[in-house]
């Protein structure tokens, strides 16, 4: 085991790397934001659509969670360049990954939502506020301390499936890692390595969340 | 002769705070002892020690004559091991206040249960026992019920037949009728009235003050980790001594 | 868009897809199997009375739930040679898979551990019944039937992380599905009829599942 020819090569390649773990970020980044934004409009269409709404919801959160996320990506990659939008593998890619993030967070938030009883919407009601501001001030702030849990462990699982993007040739860090080893076959040290920096991101985004959670959790001080 | 329950000496801490300090108590053969005390007196914490649910550093306790938890051995005492342990606690019957029937068992199952696996019974013979306890208790028609399918009083009452049905020395009850609804609690009592009656050996913690007084052969008022009064229940309930007794009945229904 | 569907040339190797589906079921059972067991013994390391015990089982979970299972695998089928093990394919994916599965199901387990009341476990302990014994009959039993919807998450979910054994060239349903594509370019045929017989796996397994649940899950007395 030859440490110090591996180090070299670490530092030989850390343009790569450093290349490489951005592209991750980015693209896990965009998956997340947009996948969430998307993700709470399914969402509430699930939950309090009407039929011409929640059943194009369900339908697409069935048959998306249905999917691997791998099959989803090589689907958006290949049928995306059939049918003439000529997205680069990075977008395809992202586009995979944000629509793969929806489904979750939709599922996600209904779950949440669900769990709410009745009984707030209806004092909401009694009160006088809209659906609009029933949501916005009772249900929404509610449901989301109970997703939050949740929502950070598919904010990693997205980070995880960015790997998947290697397949379809996005040089993120997985697919820089296998071309550096293709060059000086430490196949075991440098798999060890990008598993150490994948933990890592997962690792602090786990961290944060519970933070964030934490924070969360503190009772708001009441003016008796 | 032997009593069935002998405590001596019985301590116990729970970190910094002294829960038992210091209780010497007995009960013989067919003798019904209720102990009552107010929250915190350290009477389910007793309990829960006859049988080793609870651990104690310092004191001694023994059912039927045996030294339960410990033994002393050239004057070091130790721990006994596990399997010890279990023996002993099969000696002693218990009934929760949240009667802990097993869920995914039938009435039937949960009392035999111990009888197959404790007691090694073969299973033919331990049903013939556990509908004969189950037909005691008036839960003959429910055997194939599960937990869910029963009301808190049905539930407490094959419970009862759990424990007893293993053949105990003693029987502890823990609060049994605490968690009923008011109008399950009377058909508990019967049941536990009439298993006195016919000359079993129990300790209960209890607040029903009435049936304490009707069926115990002996009361004793825990306060603040220690006996503080015990004797024949009408002596206790009509002319209790110490004030902090007198206060307590004062404040229970009575 | 000029694109003229043709199922003919995807449905024509039917037996291939089939076949495809089939192994990546077979892999997610074997997996989830050895990962079921792994998960169970690290559950109950997590409630161990040791604190090492307890530090390695969290430690287990967090290393394993956090890494990319594409990672592992390639880890092991192509790092490991490099120490003299060399496992061929379906072994390194099932090696990978059930150490990943092993994290999801220790976290499924330990919460169905945490649900069984400690009154339940007082109760055997009452009537005599030794540690060991208490866990079999009362423990482990209501264990499964409390965890059996988070188990069928994660078992769905590991299903359709068998996907990824074509990255290193087994020969299950999405890389026949990637080899079909660059034979006939039949682009949106056979992408579409690999992912519904994924949809409709998953759904067979979401239907067992919830039969199951029904016989199994306890009610709350």
């Amino acid at each position: 085991m030859d440490w110090s020819y591996f180090f070299s090569e670490v530092i030989a390649n850390r343009g790569a790397l450093l290349h490489g773990t951005a592209i991750t970020f980015t693209v896990s980044l965009i998956a997340i934001l947009a996948g969430t934004v998307l993700g709470i409009v399914i969402g509430i269409a699930v939950t309090y659509g009407n039929k011409p709404l929640r059943w194009p919801a369900r339908l697409y959160i069935d048959i998306i969670r249905g999917t691997p996320v791998l099959v989803l990506v090589l689907t958006t990659f290949y049928v995306s360049s059939a049918v003439g939008l000529n997205f680069t593998a990075f977008q395809a890619g992202a586009l995979a990954l944000t629509l793969f993030c929806a489904s979750h967070v939709g599922e996600i938030l209904r779950g949440a939502l669900q769990s709410l009883s009745r009984g707030q919407i209806e004092a909401g009601r009694a009160i006088g506020l809209t659906f609009g501001g029933i949501f916005r001030y009772i249900l929404f702030p509610q449901a989301l301390r109970f997703a939050l849990p949740t929502w950070i462990t598919a904010a990693v699982e997205m980070v995880k499936a960015s790997t998947l993007l290697s397949v379809i040739g996005v040089a993120e860090l997985l697919l820089s890692t296998q071309q550096i080893i293709s060059n000086n076959f430490l196949n075991m040290q440098f798999y060890l390595l990008a598993g150490a920096i994948y933990f890592l991101i997962d690792f602090a985004i786990e961290q944060v969340g519970r933070s964030i959670g934490r924070r969360l959790e503190q009772p708001t001080r009441r003016m008796v | 002769m032997t009593p069935i329950v002998d405590v001596r000496d019985l301590h116990k801490r729970f970190g910094e705070l002294e829960v038992l300090k210091g209780i010497d108590f007995t009960v013989t053969e067919g003798e019904v002892v209720s102990i009552i005390g107010a929250s915190g007196s350290g009477k389910t914490t007793l309990l829960r020690c006859l049988n080793l649910l609870e651990e104690f550093h310092q004191g001694d306790v023994l059912i039927g004559g045996e030294a339960i938890g410990y033994r002393v051995q050239r004057g070091q005492r130790t721990r006994v091991g596990e399997r010890e342990v279990a023996r002993q606690r099969a000696m002693t019957g218990m009934v929760f206040q949240s009667f802990n029937l097993f869920p995914h068992m039938s009435a039937l199952d949960n009392v035999t249960l111990g009888l197959t696996k404790v007691r090694g019974m073969p299973r033919s013979k331990a049903i013939e026992l556990g509908d004969h306890w189950l037909e005691r208790v008036g839960m003959l028609e429910r055997r194939d019920y599960r937990p869910s399918q029963l009301s808190g009083g049905q539930q407490q009452r094959v419970a009862i037949a759990r424990a007893i049905a293993m053949n105990p020395k003693v029987m502890l009850f823990d609060e049994a009728t605490s968690a009923l609804d008011p109008e399950r609690v009377g058909e508990v009592l019967e049941t536990i009235r009439s298993l006195a009656q016919e000359g079993m050996t129990m300790v209960l913690v209890t607040h029903e003050m009435r049936f304490a007084r009707d069926v115990s052969d002996k009361v004793v008022f825990m306060e603040d980790g220690m006996i503080a009064e015990q004797g024949l229940p009408e002596k206790l309930f009509m002319h209790p001594e110490s004030p902090r007794l007198q206060a307590f009945l004062k404040t229970s229904s009575f | 868009m000029n694109y003229h569907f043709n199922f003919a040339p995807i449905l024509d190797q039917w037996p291939l897809l089939l076949s495809g589906i089939g192994l990546g079921l077979l892999l997610a059972l074997v997996s989830i199997a050895i990962g079921s067991v792994l998960g169970l013994v690290v559950a109950f390391a997590s409630r161990a009375p040791n604190r090492w015990l307890r530090s390695l089982a969290f430690t287990w979970i967090s290393i394993l739930r956090n890494l990319p299972i594409l990672v592992i695998v390639l880890f092991l089928f192509f790092g490991m040679p490099q120490l003299g093990l060399s496992l061929d394919k379906i072994t390194s994916f099932i090696v990978a898979l059930s150490l990943y599965a092993s994290a999801y199901m220790a976290e499924v387990f330990r919460g169905g551990l945490l649900s069984v009341p400690q009154g339940l476990i007082e109760a055997g302990q009452a009537i005599g019944l030794t540690s060991f014994r208490i866990k079999r009959y009362i423990v482990l039993p209501i264990m499964f039937r409390n965890a059996l919807p988070a188990f069928g998450n994660n078992f769905i979910s590991l299903f359709k992380d068998t996907s990824l054994a074509a990255t290193i060239a087994v020969p299950e349903l999405t890389f026949y599905a990637r080899k079909i594509n660059s034979e006939t370019f039949r682009v949106i045929e056979v992408w579409l009829i690999a992912s519904l017989l994924y949809i409709v796996c998953c759904y067979a397994i979401t239907l067992v599942l919830r039969a199951m649940e029904k016989r199994l899950v306890l009610e709350k007395t």
